[in-house]
């Protein structure tokens, strides 16, 4: 039986080889082009395999690190998405203070609420106290002016942001038998199964895609999304042994993180083209935001969190 | 050198370095340089007027190097209210102090500035006098503008549009929130031979105006 770290250190260079054989492969690519000249689909593929190498090297930094370590990286990576998300959403002078309190006491609040285990507050503190109670501050500031559209996108970017981000170091609550102290492994298979249909699908739609899903939002293609979860059912048979699923629920649990994470970067594409936007944010050179490059690990965390729950926790 | 004036200006650089922080941490601001490059040349910046962080924002945004030798133009009378403001506005912005109140001047506020450029330094200029409370882009410019680029017809005037700022830091709040805000650099103008007053002015306003819309 060997250590949680030698595992994380494990799988850590199993995905640091990945990630040099895709840098090899865009490198390859770049090498074709004639010099002199730049082609910007390879320079894309090339800026989102420098953007997965930091995303790599951070969580692998974080997961030896343990709870803490995961809870405070996932904060500031809701801090960060709920910034780009806040800087688009309808607001007035009125939602000042609802807002700083989202930025400011609801965030940390929720991670706090996450590392101290307590899963009866932080299911409901976001989605039932904080969608009650904004709303109320909003509302005594007195500006009758798109009010609903005011505190429903408001609450709309804390529940993205902050409620579905918190549900990645929430898998460190989940008491299954099976895993003991090694919950940090359920983060790296959650991440790399979203992440990792993200880069299938973008390779199998430059190649195979020919249906677009919804050509008015986004260029993905059912060919493409179809390759990426058969693709990221794979790698959950692979990564099983980080697992108490068993290779066929892994491959189940990596399927549907992949399928609804890439489901979520349809709907955040969807909010750039009604605010006009290309990008969330310039955070990442070439790349746009976080929410542009990993918006769907937020959207899968939620359900994968509760299929774990409900299959393989205590009771 | 006087030990004591070390220190203040090493305390002055340290507190310019920490507000260069929080604003790119906080605020993420960006520069994004539409219609100029950032290169040493001598400039005068000036910009949209909404909020207190403004000024702050636009000078975190410049290149170190460039933000060494710009020098903001501000009012005497908020920035020398108490003893802190006194340090940031003289030493840490190494602000040109304008006073606002006609009546109480000692100097030409177009001198002082005129000034500051022979003396090498790029100024950031807020040309609207006061900050923008209207739900109007802009508020009329004040003439200022125009008689600096009377006397100093060779130094390039870039419009430089700040937005989000408002909604980051409205008059009145005390907690500023964390929104993105982007600082665009436009094209320069200059004042042309003879052109009157207004004609200018108006010109420079749309020329701001205009950054307002998103890059297509």
């Amino acid at each position: 039986m060997i250590s949680t770290a030698a595992e994380v250190a494990l799988l850590a260079l199993g995905v640091f080889a990945v990630l040099t054989a895709l840098t090899a492969l865009a490198e390859g690519f770049r090498a074709r082009v004639p010099p002199g000249r730049t082609v910007p689909g390879v320079e894309t593929f090339a800026a989102r395999v420098r953007s997965w190498w930091t995303l790599a090297i951070l969580l692998a930094l974080a997961l030896l690190l343990g709870r803490w370590g995961v809870t405070v990286l996932f904060a500031l990576f809701s801090f960060v998405a709920l910034r780009e998300f806040a800087t688009l959403t309808t607001k007035a002078r009125a939602d000042h203070l609802s807002l700083a309190l989202g930025f400011f006491l609801v965030l940390p609040l929720q991670f706090l609420l996450v590392a101290l285990d307590r899963p009866g507050l932080f299911t409901v503190l976001i989605p039932v106290h904080v969608f009650l109670f904004l709303p109320v501050l909003s509302a005594l500031r007195g500006s009758p002016s798109r009010f609903l559209a005011r505190v429903a996108e408001t609450q709309w970017a804390l529940m993205i942001c902050v409620y579905c981000a918190s549900h990645v170091p929430a898998l460190l609550t989940l008491d299954i038998p099976a895993m003991g102290d090694r919950g940090v492994l359920l983060i790296a298979f959650l991440v790399i199964a979203a992440q990792g249909a993200d880069v299938l699908d973008v390779v199998a739609g430059r190649r195979w895609g020919r249906t677009p899903i919804a050509p008015d939002l986004s260029p993905r293609t059912w060919e493409g999304v179809g390759a990426a979860v058969g693709g990221a059912a794979l790698i959950g048979a692979a990564l099983a042994w980080l697992t108490p699923f068993g290779p066929l629920g892994a491959m189940l649990m990596a399927a549907f993180a992949a399928a609804t994470a890439l489901a979520g970067t349809i709907v955040l594409a969807a909010i750039k083209r009604e605010r006009g936007v290309r990008d969330w944010s310039h955070l990442i050179p070439g790349q746009g935001g976080l929410l542009d490059t990993s918006g769907g690990v937020l959207f899968a965390a939620p359900l994968f969190y509760h299929l774990a729950a409900w299959g393989w926790a205590a009771p | 050198m006087d030990p004591r004036r070390a220190l203040r200006r090493a305390l002055a650089s340290l507190t310019g370095q920490a507000i260069v922080l929080v604003c790119k941490g906080v605020t993420a601001v960006r520069a994004d340089w539409r219609g100029i490059s950032p290169v040493d040349r001598q400039r005068v910046y000036y910009a949209n007027h909404t909020s207190n962080a403004d000024m702050p924002m636009i000078w975190s945004a410049l290149p170190p190097g460039l933000r060494a030798r710009t020098r903001p133009v501000a009012a005497a009378d908020y920035w020398l209210r108490n003893r802190l403001r006194a340090f940031a506005g003289a030493e840490v912005f190494r602000a040109v102090l304008i006073d606002r109140r006609r009546e109480m001047r000692t100097e030409d506020p177009v001198e002082a500035m005129a000034r500051a450029l022979d003396d090498g330094a790029s100024l950031i200029l807020f040309p609207e006098g006061n900050r923008n409370m209207t739900p109007a882009p802009l508020l009329p410019f004040k003439s200022g503008l125009y008689h600096l680029a009377r006397a100093r017809p060779d130094v390039d005037l870039v419009p430089t549009w700040i937005a989000n700022l408002n909604a980051i830091m409205p008059k009145g709040e005390v907690i500023p929130l964390p929104l993105i805000a982007t600082v665009t650099f436009g094209a320069p103008l200059h004042v042309e031979e003879g052109e009157p007053k207004d004609l200018f002015l108006d010109r420079a306003s749309a020329a701001l105006a205009a950054l307002a819309e998103p890059r297509p």
